[in-house]
């Protein structure tokens, strides 16, 4: 059986031009990159080399980036590490309903910790208002987090608008971009954010590695100590290897970035068109402000992880934002906080593509579906069809 | 992540359907929380000669309605309401701990249909 892979929202496979300029890293330049002496000098060469690109990609300075384990720890520091250096200043955050859970759980954390933080709610696409923003931004305000784009339902937020409302009124703009790393242009003056996170896994880089972009001036406290290295922002041996990958991935992504964004919303407005054809189904999300790769769609009187069984019975890999795949007795809380029922987010399915999907996969694709829903729906108490 | 036997369960599941005369009905469960099930059954004397059932589930929750139908046909009203959740898992070479809570309503589903039986055995009977 052929599989068919369409969760690259979830990760991607490394390209092999990356696992190539990695490989040297594990081997015969496997020095720390802290020692003197001509391995530790290479490798930190390597990591120079790395930063400057990254820098480079999202128009900053090099000694503005600091390399992180991933999209979850760049979030952490970026929140947890604002919020304890500027907790004199004020105690207030502000995020939105739909960020991903490293951006609420440790907001939520925060409170725990006696500071305040407002919660925006978003319309039913998906969007955080401006106008929302700066009616909740306070004196005391420290820090706004938004996301970039949605990993659940793909749209994209007006973020440039937002971080000029937040700087406007004295206070730190962070965005997850670990959804549109490498995939939308991230120019961190144009976007006018202080903070950004990004993780190279979500762009055919290696997993364990993602960078936190903190502007000069912006002051953050470790949440790792124990060493100097990234400018004593984050404590332990560099991951070489893995830094060296993740700039070489992000470097080739932007390359390609026009021409697969262009390919990937032809494929993705087939899916959601054909998709479309089935009755009582809905798609999710903005349909202009999209990420190229994004699909989601609810069908209603079925739930998300038997239509995922039976999808992988079938080959074919996608997620759901159904309680039983959240880990959770909820479904989803993005298609919560845009309005929808428990009972119709609970059959929400998610796919996304990427590099290694073709015309026919969307097609077989399509042509499964219906029949998964159709034999669903005739178990379904809930239809009436 | 499921057992061969859910799996078999979860895609050839047995006895999916309505029964248009039937002498109990029991649902349990509800949207919000993403499992609803609803079982029919059919009674002659006091055993259990039919069961359908329709499931609004995770992959769980249609397997343990599938495999209840068939544990339960064939025994009286009085052994089949002793069949627990546990069982159904147990019939079915176990289930994650996570659905142990949230899917596993099939023995519920039949209870109530059972119990949906005798109230309506009681009022043919008094009328």
């Amino acid at each position: 059986m052929t599989e068919i892979y369409m969760d690259h929202a979830a990760t991607t496979p490394v390209r092999p031009e990356v696992v190539e300029v990695m490989l040297p890293y594990f081997g015969t330049e496997f020095g720390n990159a802290s020692s003197v002496y001509g391995w530790g000098r290479r490798a930190h060469q390597a990591l120079d080399q790395a930063r400057d690109t990254v820098a480079e990609l999202l128009g900053a300075a090099s000694n503005e980036i600091i390399f992180t384990s991933g999209g979850s720890e760049g979030a952490n520091l970026a929140i947890k590490g604002v919020a304890w250096a500027y907790q004199t200043k004020g105690k207030h955050i502000i995020t939105s309903a739909i960020e991903h859970h490293a951006v609420l759980d440790t907001a939520l954390w925060l409170k725990k910790h006696g500071f305040e933080v407002t919660i925006l709610p978003v319309d039913e696409e998906g969007f955080v208002s401006p106008a929302e923003v700066e009616k909740a931004l306070r004196p005391d305000t420290i820090l706004v987090s938004i996301m970039h784009a949605n990993n659940e339902v793909g749209t994209i937020q007006p973020i440039a608008e937002i971080g000029a409302i937040v700087r406007k009124h004295g206070a730190f703009f962070h965005t997850d971009a670990v959804q549109t790393a490498g995939v939308l242009d991230l120019n961190v003056e144009e976007l006018n954010v202080d903070l950004l996170s990004l993780s190279a896994h979500k762009f055919y880089g290696p997993k364990g590695v993602g960078t936190l972009y903190v502007r000069k001036g912006v002051r953050l406290d470790p949440l790792i100590h124990g060493g100097a290295q990234e400018r004593r922002r984050r404590a332990g041996t560099e991951n070489v290897a893995g830094i060296v990958g993740l700039a070489k991935a992000f470097e080739l992504a932007r390359e390609e970035r026009v021409a697969e964004n262009a390919r990937l919303t032809k494929l993705r407005d087939r899916l959601i068109e054909g998709l479309q054809t089935i009755p009582s189904s809905k798609v999710n999300g903005s349909l202009s402000q999209r990420l190229p790769n994004n699909v989601n769609v609810c069908f209603q009187y079925i739930e998300g992880e038997s239509m995922l069984l039976n999808l992988d019975l079938r080959g074919i890999a996608a997620s759901s934002g159904s309680a039983c795949t959240s880990g959770s007795l909820d479904p989803s809380h993005v298609l919560l906080a845009m309005g929808l029922t428990h009972e119709i987010a609970h059959g929400s399915l998610r796919l996304t593509l990427g590099r290694d999907n073709t015309e026919s996969d969307v097609d077989f694709v399509l042509q499964e579906i219906p029949v998964i829903v159709e034999r669903l729906r005739k178990m379904s108490p809930l239809y009436q069809g | 992540m499921y057992s061969d036997k859910v799996m078999d369960h979860f895609t050839n599941p047995r006895n999916v359907g309505e029964i248009a005369d039937a002498d109990g009905i029991g649902e349990v469960g509800n949207a919000r929380c993403g499992d609803i099930m609803k079982l029919w059954i059919k009674v002659d004397g006091d055993v259990i000669t039919d069961i359908k059932f329709k499931t609004f589930g995770c992959g769980a929750a249609i397997a343990t309605s599938s495999v209840i139908t068939e544990m339960a046909i064939g025994k009286s009203v009085t052994e089949a309401e002793q069949i627990t959740n546990q069982q159904v898992a147990e019939e079915l070479h176990g289930l994650p701990a996570v659905k142990m809570h949230c899917s596993n309503l099939a023995a519920e589903a039949l209870a109530a249909a059972i119990e949906d039986y005798r109230k309506k055995a009681a009022a043919d009977s008094a009328s």
